[in-house]
Order: structure tokens, then sequence, then C-alpha cells
């Protein structure tokens, strides 16, 4: 009986004081909300937002509802994490590797580089790129065309938008390769595993990759055209470009901080990644004759990558949380459009800030139970 | 079995801590903003972060502005002394909720009066100090001489969670015209955006284009066109459900004003007492018991007008002699042709 108290009890005792808790805060936040006379409740985020966002993944304006404020505040979040995400990504893998480079200059650079962004402060970094690099960019009039056809300004960058004919078939196609890139690899695996004969699965698949694409082009109907940004006169000093895609210059440099910052951390888990993999397991490769690639694809990264993906999850759930440092810099992500602006337009202080709150933790769990498939997909299976 | 006892006793003592603090929150129901502010011998106050003319600290974080003067008036009338005021800087975003959360007692921010913000989250508005209109600040060689010149496209810079947001969209929007609003929380960032060209136009209320002109690198490059879009009146707030503070913020406010209008200045206060008009006596607490309906003494009035001044005063000193905005326009006396109208005080 004695033992059962002494198991029990404590667990109960600590699951009765959690829930008082926030019985607790709850019936505190509500008496004081009583008090200082202000209402509870979700009605407002179907009134009118009546403001206006900077830029918008979605058809947005101010006779729109504070729900779909809130919406575009979490594409514009999930926009520049995704995009971090991909170049922290490719960035960290990059400066992981060249860490182990055996050429002193390229190992040393990588060092400094980790060293360097990792021990400044992130939003000191997004000053910096925001205040003092763009903003020595040119004014619109003044800039050169980068590529002939973009141009870097104060007030964004400004690329050619695409103006497509019949898209849908060359989707379509793109969708078509895809597949067949699938049923090929599959193919050509059996046909490794069961009789030992190898074909060049890579060549094919840009092959098919290119051609079906092409057709769509040359017999599908698909056209696809270029506009491209033009100057225009706002009065007689200031310009801006038409047409075209203008990505906002505060996007930019959240893009660039963030990524730049998180790349460090990511190559630092690359590197421990495969320095993980123990020496022996490359030398028994090279020595049943496979080629230098073939030990780092067959080899070295399945095993690398069991070590690299855990950690490197938790820089991607950083990011995303970091993206928040956005409103300082007038991005309008979740927190500057949703828990900033509606927010003060409302007062609906203690609603807003729980959906921000769910919102940043639904996204985090997401991406949490992403690397997690993907990390039990290659993770050993004993058999 | 020690152990369980221990972890016991931890719980307890956690518990105690908690509901120490929910039976003070629970006494806070009833309106006790005066007494506190005695018993802690400062009135908390929250003001901008830098804005010239309302509430701007100097070098040695000495703080001056019409929107510091009224805290300095409630100070004057509860506490007898003018300078005994804790300003708490604050972003347009955190106002609100520092007022509402009993950070601070009086709200004296250059913020709008508007039917939502007085009704809905839980703050009163004691009255106007300033009567305002947004307008908008444009480099001087774009040649835009007026709003109506704005082309699709214009890039406009302003601050986060302000009034500001939603005029500049009605403005746009019933013109047909397309912009691209650049918001950022702080007033010095919006300044530093304008001024590297990442807008084409900065817009809030003109009195703060007129001070912020100040922080640019070439202020004379500028110009504030002549449209106002929008009714601003700015005035201090407090949290509702108080109602003696709120009253007593509102007087100290209308004090200052009728001081103005009876020519009753800091310098001529004391010998106002023997004057022959009755309202001017009961302005200076020699006559009538105007205090203890607030609970406080006859010379609370007498203090304001002594320490602070009256609003001309005030106004002189903070905004037509720092030469932010010399003409008063529309916030002169409305003997005198502006809209300055308080209910009398007797």
């Amino acid at each position: 009986m004695n033992n059962i108290i002494k198991k029990f009890l404590p667990q109960i005792l600590a699951i009765l004081f959690v829930v008082l808790i926030f019985g607790f805060l709850t019936i505190n936040a509500q008496t004081n909300m009583d008090n200082r006379g202000i209402d509870f409740g979700f009605g407002f985020l179907s009134q009118e937002s009546s403001f206006d966002v900077q830029f918008s993944l979605i058809e947005y304006s101010g006779s729109d509802s504070y729900a779909r404020a809130f919406l575009v505040g979490l594409l514009n979040t999930l926009l520049v994490s995704f995009i971090s995400i991909i170049f922290c990504t490719i960035l960290g893998v990059i400066i992981g590797v060249a860490r182990l480079s055996s050429n002193y200059l390229i190992k040393n650079s990588a060092a400094w580089y980790v060293e360097f962004f990792r021990n400044i402060p992130l939003l000191l970094q997004i000053f910096f790129w925001y205040y003092a690099a763009l903003r020595a960019l040119p004014l619109p009039e003044k800039a050169n065309a980068w590529f002939g056809v973009t141009y870097m300004t104060v007030k964004g960058y400004y690329i050619p938008s695409m103006v497509w004919e019949n898209v849908n078939v060359f989707l379509y196609c793109g969708l078509a390769a895809i597949i067949s890139i699938i049923i090929l690899r599959n193919y050509a695996n059996n046909l490794r595993d069961n009789k030992g004969k190898q074909i060049p699965v890579l060549l094919y698949s840009l092959a098919i990759l290119i051609i079906l694409p092409l057709l769509s082009f040359l017999i599908g109907g698909v056209s696809l055209e270029f506009e491209l940004p033009q100057l225009k006169k706002l009065s007689k000093i200031s310009y801006i470009y038409e047409g075209g895609i203008s990505l906002p210059p505060e996007l930019i440099a959240l893009v660039l901080a963030l990524s730049l910052y998180t790349s460090t951390f990511v190559a630092e888990c690359v590197r421990a990644g495969i320095e993980g993999v123990s020496k022996g397991q490359k030398e028994a490769a090279a020595s049943v004759g496979l080629t230098p690639n073939q030990v780092l694809k067959l080899v070295i990264m399945p095993q690398a990558l069991r070590i690299i993906i855990p950690p490197t999850t938790n820089q991607y759930l950083n990011l995303t949380k970091n993206s928040s440092l956005a409103a300082a810099i007038a991005y309008p992500d979740l927190v500057l459009v949703f828990a900033g602006t509606a927010l003060m337009q409302t007062g609906k202080a203690i609603e807003i800030v729980s959906i921000t709150m769910l919102t940043y933790l639904t996204i985090s769990l997401t991406i949490a139970a992403i690397m997690n498939w993907y990390n039990k997909k290659i993770e050993i299976k004993e058999k | 079995m020690f152990k369980l006892v221990k972890q016991l006793t931890s719980l307890v003592a956690m518990f105690a801590v908690l509901f120490a603090f929910s039976t003070e929150t629970m006494a806070a129901k009833k309106s006790k903003t005066l007494e506190n502010t005695k018993k802690r011998g400062f009135v908390r106050c929250g003001v901008s972060q830098g804005l010239p003319g309302f509430s701007n600290a100097d070098e040695s974080g000495n703080w001056t502005g019409i929107d510091v003067d009224v805290c300095r008036a409630v100070a004057a009338a509860t506490l007898g002394d003018a300078t005994k005021v804790k300003f708490t800087p604050l972003s347009a975003k955190e106002r609100f909720t520092a007022l509402t959360s009993g950070e601070i007692d009086i709200l004296s921010r250059n913020t709008t009066w508007t039917l939502s913000r007085d009704a809905d989250i839980g703050l009163t508005f004691v009255g106007v100090n300033f009567y305002d209109g947004q307008g908008f600040m444009v480099r001087k060689g774009s040649g835009i001489k007026s709003t109506s010149e704005f082309k699709n496209g214009t890039s406009v810079c302003t601050n986060l969670g302000t009034t500001t947001e939603l005029n500049m969209r009605d403005f746009f929007d019933s013109r047909g015209i397309s912009y691209e609003p650049v918001v950022f929380e702080k007033a010095d960032e919006v300044v530093a955006a304008y001024d590297a060209g990442r807008c084409d136009t900065y817009t809030t209320d003109k009195s703060g284009l007129a001070a912020q002109r100040t922080k640019l690198s070439a202020p004379d490059d500028h110009v504030v066109l002549p449209e106002t879009i929008s009714k601003e009146p700015l005035g201090p707030v407090v949290r509702q459900g108080d109602s003696v503070w709120e009253d007593i913020v509102r007087w100290s406010l209308n004090t200052m004003i009728e001081a103005e209008e009876y020519g009753v200045n800091s310098s001529n206060a004391d010998m106002m007492k023997t004057s022959n008009n009755p309202a001017i006596k009961r302005l200076v607490g020699a006559e009538g018991e105007l205090g203890a309906a607030f609970g406080l003494d006859n010379d609370w009035n007498l203090r304001i007008i002594k320490q602070v001044g009256n609003y001309g005063e005030s106004y002189k000193r903070n905004i037509a002699d720092t030469g932010i905005l010399p003409d008063r326009g529309p916030n002169e006396l409305w003997t005198k042709g502006g809209i300055l109208y308080v209910p009398p005080a007797r």
C-alpha cells in the first residue's frame, strides 16, 4: 500500500498542480478582464479588417476579414521560412563539407564563416542586411540591370514574371515526367537487385525531365512569355518598376539573415554527421571496389544522415520561430500583421496572442513530424 | 517517505505564492489608483518613445512636451509636486496593454480617441489635449504639391498599430490608388526607412510629421502636404473602472485649459486668489470645495497652474517655441477662433 502511494501520489499531485495552475490563470485572466470591461471572444475574426498589407501571397484587401489577414500573415511566415530553410540547407551542406576539406584555405574559410555568423545575434544581422546592406542599393531609376532583365533597388528586387498559356498542359507533362522517373527508378532497382545489371538512371531521368515538358511546348500548345519590369515615373524624382514580380527588400533581408545564420548550425550538424561515420566504413567500402562517389552515396551518407537529421530538425524549428523577428523590419509576417496590427485594431490581446502561439506550435510540430517521418525512413532497419 | 514530504512542502509553498498573488489581484477591483499613487509617491505615466513637442527626453533624461505636462499636472494635483512622475516610453503597439495591465496609470501618448478604443478595450479617454489630423510628407524635389498627385504604386511608410494604418487605407481605397504600405513598429525606424528612400511618402499625424521632420538628415528637403485626411483628437487615457482617477486626470487637463481662458498663468496664479471673478477664484482654490470631490485638498488646481502652467504656456514652451507648429490652428481657445472648449470647473 505504502509503495503504491509512493508511486502514484507525486504524479497525481503533479497533474493536479498543472490543472490548478491553468485553472487559476484562466480565472485570474477572466476576473481581470471583467473588471476592465474587456470581452473575450473570437467573433472579431469575421469582421472587416480595414487595413492593408504590403505583401501577400493571396488576394487581400482591407475589406477582407481578420481571419483572412491572419492567413496572409501565416502564408508570409511560411514563405520566408520555406525559402530560408532551402537556402540554409544548401549553404549548410556546402560549408559543412568544406570544413572537412583537406584544402587549408577552404577548411579555414568555412570555419571562419561558421564562427562569424553564428556568434552575432540574429536581430543584429537582420538589421545589418536591412538597414546597412540593402539601403546602400540604388534608387529604381539608377539601378543597373542584373542579367539584363532584373533590377535590384532600395525598393525591392524586380524580376520578370511569366505569362503562361495552357499552363495546365505543361503541369501535366511535368507530373507525367516525375511519375515515369519513379517507375524507371523502381525498375532499375529491381534489375540491379535481381539480375545485377545497372542502367544509368540519372541520365535517363534527366532526359525524361527535359523531353516531356519540351514536347508540351512543341505540340501541346503551351507558350511562355516574360513580362519585364518597366520603369515608371511616380513624381519628378521618384520611380518604380511596373510589371514583373517585385520582391520587397524586407523579404530579401530576412531570408539573407535567417539563412546565413542558420546555415552555420546546419553546417556543424553536417560535419558532425560525416565525422560520426567511422573511418573503417569508408575503407571497407573502398576495399570492396566501390568508387569514391559510390562510397559517399551508398555508405557514408545513409549513415551520416541518421546523425544529421535530428539536430537539423531543431535548426529548422528555430529558423521558423526566429522568422518572427520579421516584425523588426516591417516584413508582414504573422507577428506583424496579426499579433501587431490586428491586435492593435481589435484590442483582443489574449485571443490573438493565443491564436498566434498555437499557430507557431502547429507549424513547429508539423515540421518535426515530417522530419521524424524522414528519420524513421532512413534509420537502420534491423532484419 | 521523507522525499515525499519534501515534495509536498514545496508544492504547498508554490500554492501559497500563487494565492497570495491572486488575492491581491482580486482586491484591485475597487478604484484604488489614487491611493496607490500616494503610497508609491509618484504618478506612473506612459509616453511615446520620443516625439518632440509631445513627449521627448533630453540627454539627461528630463521629459518635456504637452503630453508630459498632463502627467505633471496630475502629479501636482495629487502629490503636490509636478516632478514626481515616472515616465515609461511605449511603442504604439505596447501602449494599451501597458495601461490595461496596470503597468502605468495614465497613458499620455498622442493617442487618438476613437469609438472602438474607448468602448472596446477597457480604456477611457478623458479629453483632448491636441486636435490633430493625418497628413503626408514627401520630398520637395518630387514636385508633388497635393495628395491628388499620388500615383499607383506609391510606397508609404508608417507606424504599426495606429489609426494611421486605417485612415491610409480609407484614403487610397476611396481614390482607387494602389499603394504599398511599409509598416514599422518604432517611429525612428519609419523615419530611417523614409530617409533612405524606401518610401515615397511618410504618413502620420501632422504634428508628428512636423516633429519627425526635424530628425531627417536634411529636414528642409521635405515638405508636409496641405491636405488633412482624418480627424485625430489626441488625449490622455486611463483604465476603465476607476472613475475617481478618471475625473482627476480629466479635470487636471481641463484646469490647464480653463486657466488659459481666464488668463491665469504660473506667474500670476497666487495674485488671482484675490480676483473679483468667482470663476477665477475657484480655479485657484480660493473659493468652493472643488478638490473634495476627488479626495484632494483645495489647492490642487492652484498647484497645477503654478507648477506646470496653463495650456497656452505649455503649448508655447513645447510646440511653438521649438518651431514644430508655431501656429496653434484648431488648438486655440474657442474664444480666439479655435476649438479648445472645456466644461466649466464649478
